[in-house]
């Protein structure tokens, strides 16, 4: 594939599984029309309205509506255009498409991708900038993808269509209009496992979605430092591939965890308490956890920045962090 | 049967048989919930049994059905095996899910049956979707809600859906008067649930729903309409419990002299009394049709209590597809 910007890429990967499979379909508001982000732009003329559906504004009755339609043999994508609006359908999604499956004993399948779009930038404020990830890893039934490079993009969309089980497709908006830069060698895209994008040997440092750019380039600073960080990108949160992140501790000693969203009861915490269990031999210092403050996102573009972690701050605690003595205990 | 119209003495004693195996179907599962054979919330639609038969009869072997969280008699109705759903209700590995479902969340997809839920009218966006992904195969999908889920936004939503998209589905509201504790008068401002129709444009009736004809002419019309393509259409059914909101629930909030009144509507009750005045059934017959519910009910108790339970393994296996 050429080097593509995200959206582009993502959009790509949808074509591509609506040209091969004939059950998948799109429903959204403002899809047919290229949705608010360009993501689903022209579809329509490919594969008409009967598979590029309009809805009006009833997001719980859309993530119903593909439910019923993922039972009875369609694979939907839903497209929720802020993840703030899935509060508005997580009824739906926890209730049903989560737990039909497994409540119907195996009887029903739910194969279909939600996508959502999340991030703080533009100072759009709190309820259209917060990420939500953590509340979909939470809940059993749920796969979790977050993609962080226009390529992943564009294959991690294809095994989502194509996985049997409910997946929420988490976008960055900051993403989509951005091309990889070069070089970028996503390896294999499955749901499911992590992709080490930097080699490095003092410090692992484990990142998704839009994060994973701030974390290449604070890696990238810090190598001029004489520290090497290595970068996991885990790409699918769940099922999470936890065995290469522990591989990595093992060999570094030191864990870092960087995302967007509040970090309290984040997915950092779920890493750090893993890795704490499978390898706390192997760990020298406590496992850092980078993300938001407690605080919805705020509107003032100035204190949107300082709400987002960024590449000079992830760098700064990295470099803290390996000063860090057991024996002094800071 | 696609029509009331050519409904034979047969036909009837045909019905009459499928609501007395609901009717004995659902004590049974009161008195084993009492005997602790069966635990959870359990949802029974004693006096309610003429609109599932009803319903299931206007419906063609390929459409899809769903219901509400009282749908044992929408699943039996139906042709759900009893024995899978009785080993269901006990928790059993043998049951349709597994055990994994129980009363609430009952599927029964070889029968179309695509499933209970434990939301209140959490099932109607679900027919909408079926509907969409069967619209073109000329297929029907009849679902269940109460007068309680008239009062949910995704009814609203779905109404507004149904007839914009003109989705082949038959809207079945099985209205008992009370959105679990509480009676109507409180919980709505219109009279009859099938009045929120209007607005969408959906054509609705509002039937006695405790006469099992009346009910299969109204149902057959919409299922009609719906399989034609000419969009949805609500048959509200007004129906009561007789029994609790949940089995265990002393239904304090209703006057004795109301359940006495709608004893006496009772649907199989005069269904009985009908065929028995056309001289097609006697007090022998009438036992036997009794006679043979109960017998085929305690084999499903046999194969429920006889069934094992899943593994942990099993279980943690089953959470995604």
């Amino acid at each position: 594939m050429a080097n593509l910007r995200f959206v582009d890429a993502l959009r790509e990967g949808i074509a591509e599984e609506m040209r091969a499979d004939p059950r998948v379909m799109i429903l959204g508001e403002d899809v047919a029309v290229g949705g608010a982000f360009g993501v689903t732009r022209g579809l329509v003329d490919e594969f008409g309205h009967g598979r590029v559906i309009n809805t009006p504004i009833s997001e719980d009755t859309i993530m119903g509506i593909a439910v019923g339609a993922a039972v009875a043999g369609k694979r939907p994508i839903v497209e929720i255009m802020f993840v703030d609006f899935i509060t508005l359908a997580m009824n739906q999604l926890v209730n049903h498409a989560a737990k039909v499956h497994f409540m119907s004993g195996g009887q029903l399948a739910v194969p279909m991708v939600i996508r959502v779009q999340q991030g703080a930038q533009g100072g759009w404020g709190s309820q259209h900038s917060q990420s939500l990830e953590a509340w979909f890893a939470h809940v059993p039934g749920l796969k979790a993808v977050a993609p962080g490079s226009a390529a992943d993009a564009n294959r991690l969309i294809r095994a989502s269509i194509r996985d049997d089980s409910p997946v929420v497709f988490i976008e960055h908006r900051g993403l989509y209009f951005r091309h990889d830069p070069d070089g970028l060698e996503p390896g294999e895209s499955v749901l499911g496992k992590a992709h080490i994008v930097r080699e490095g040997s003092d410090i692992t440092l484990v990142s998704y979605s839009r994060m994973l750019t701030e974390c290449l380039e604070a890696a990238e600073d810090l190598a001029g430092k004489g520290i090497s960080v290595e970068v996991i990108d885990l790409r699918s949160l769940v099922p999470l591939d936890i065995d290469t992140v522990i591989e990595s501790v093992r060999k570094t000693n030191r864990l870092a965890v960087a995302h967007e969203a509040v970090v309290q009861g984040g997915l950092g915490a779920e890493i750090a308490a893993r890795v704490q269990e499978m390898a706390m031999d192997y760990l020298d210092a406590p496992v850092l956890r980078i993300g938001a403050p407690y605080t919805p996102p705020p509107a003032s573009p100035k204190l949107e920045r300082a709400f987002v972690p960024d590449r000079a701050g992830i760098a700064a605690r990295l470099h803290r962090m390996l000063s860090y003595s057991k024996e002094e205990g800071s | 049967m696609s029509s009331t119209m050519d409904i034979t003495t047969e036909d009837k004693l045909d019905l009459l048989r499928r609501m007395v195996l609901i009717r004995a179907f659902e004590e049974r599962v009161i008195d084993l919930y009492h005997r602790g054979d069966i635990a959870g919330l359990v949802h029974v639609g004693i006096g309610q049994e003429a609109v599932a038969v009803a319903v299931a009869t206007s419906l063609l072997e390929g459409d899809y059905l769903y219901g509400t969280h009282r749908s044992h008699g929408h699943f039996i109705a139906r042709g759900a095996d009893i024995n899978k759903m009785m080993a269901e209700l006990a928790g059993r590995a043998n049951g349709y899910c597994e055990g994994l479902g129980g009363s609430m969340h009952l599927v029964a997809a070889e029968v179309k049956a695509m499933g209970a839920t434990g939301i209140v009218g959490g099932t109607i966006p679900l027919a909408l979707g079926t509907a969409l992904a069967h619209r073109d195969a000329g297929l029907v999908v009849a679902v269940y809600f109460g007068d309680g889920a008239a009062n949910t936004g995704g009814f609203h939503e779905s109404l507004n859906i149904a007839a914009l998209w003109k989705l082949p589905v038959v809207l079945v509201c099985e209205n008992n008067g009370y959105a679990e504790f509480t009676p109507m008068s409180e919980h709505t401002v219109v009279e009859r649930v099938s009045e929120h129709c209007k607005p969408y444009g959906i054509p609705a009736r509002t039937v006695d729903g405790n006469d099992l004809l009346e009910v299969l002419e109204a149902m057959s019309r919409a299922v009609e309409h719906a399989r034609n393509g000419e969009g949805p259409t609500m048959v509200e059914c007004l129906t009561y419990r007789l029994r609790g909101h949940y089995i265990g629930d002393p239904a304090q909030y209703r006057q004795a002299n109301e359940v006495a009144e709608w004893r006496e509507k009772d649907p199989i009750e005069r269904l009985t009394k009908q065929l028995k005045s056309e001289r097609a059934l006697d007090e022998d017959a009438a036992s036997t049709v009794k006679r043979e519910a109960d017998e085929r009910v305690e084999d499903a108790v046999r194969f429920a209590l006889g069934g094992e339970y899943l593994s942990m393994d099993a279980m943690t296996a089953r959470v995604f597809g």
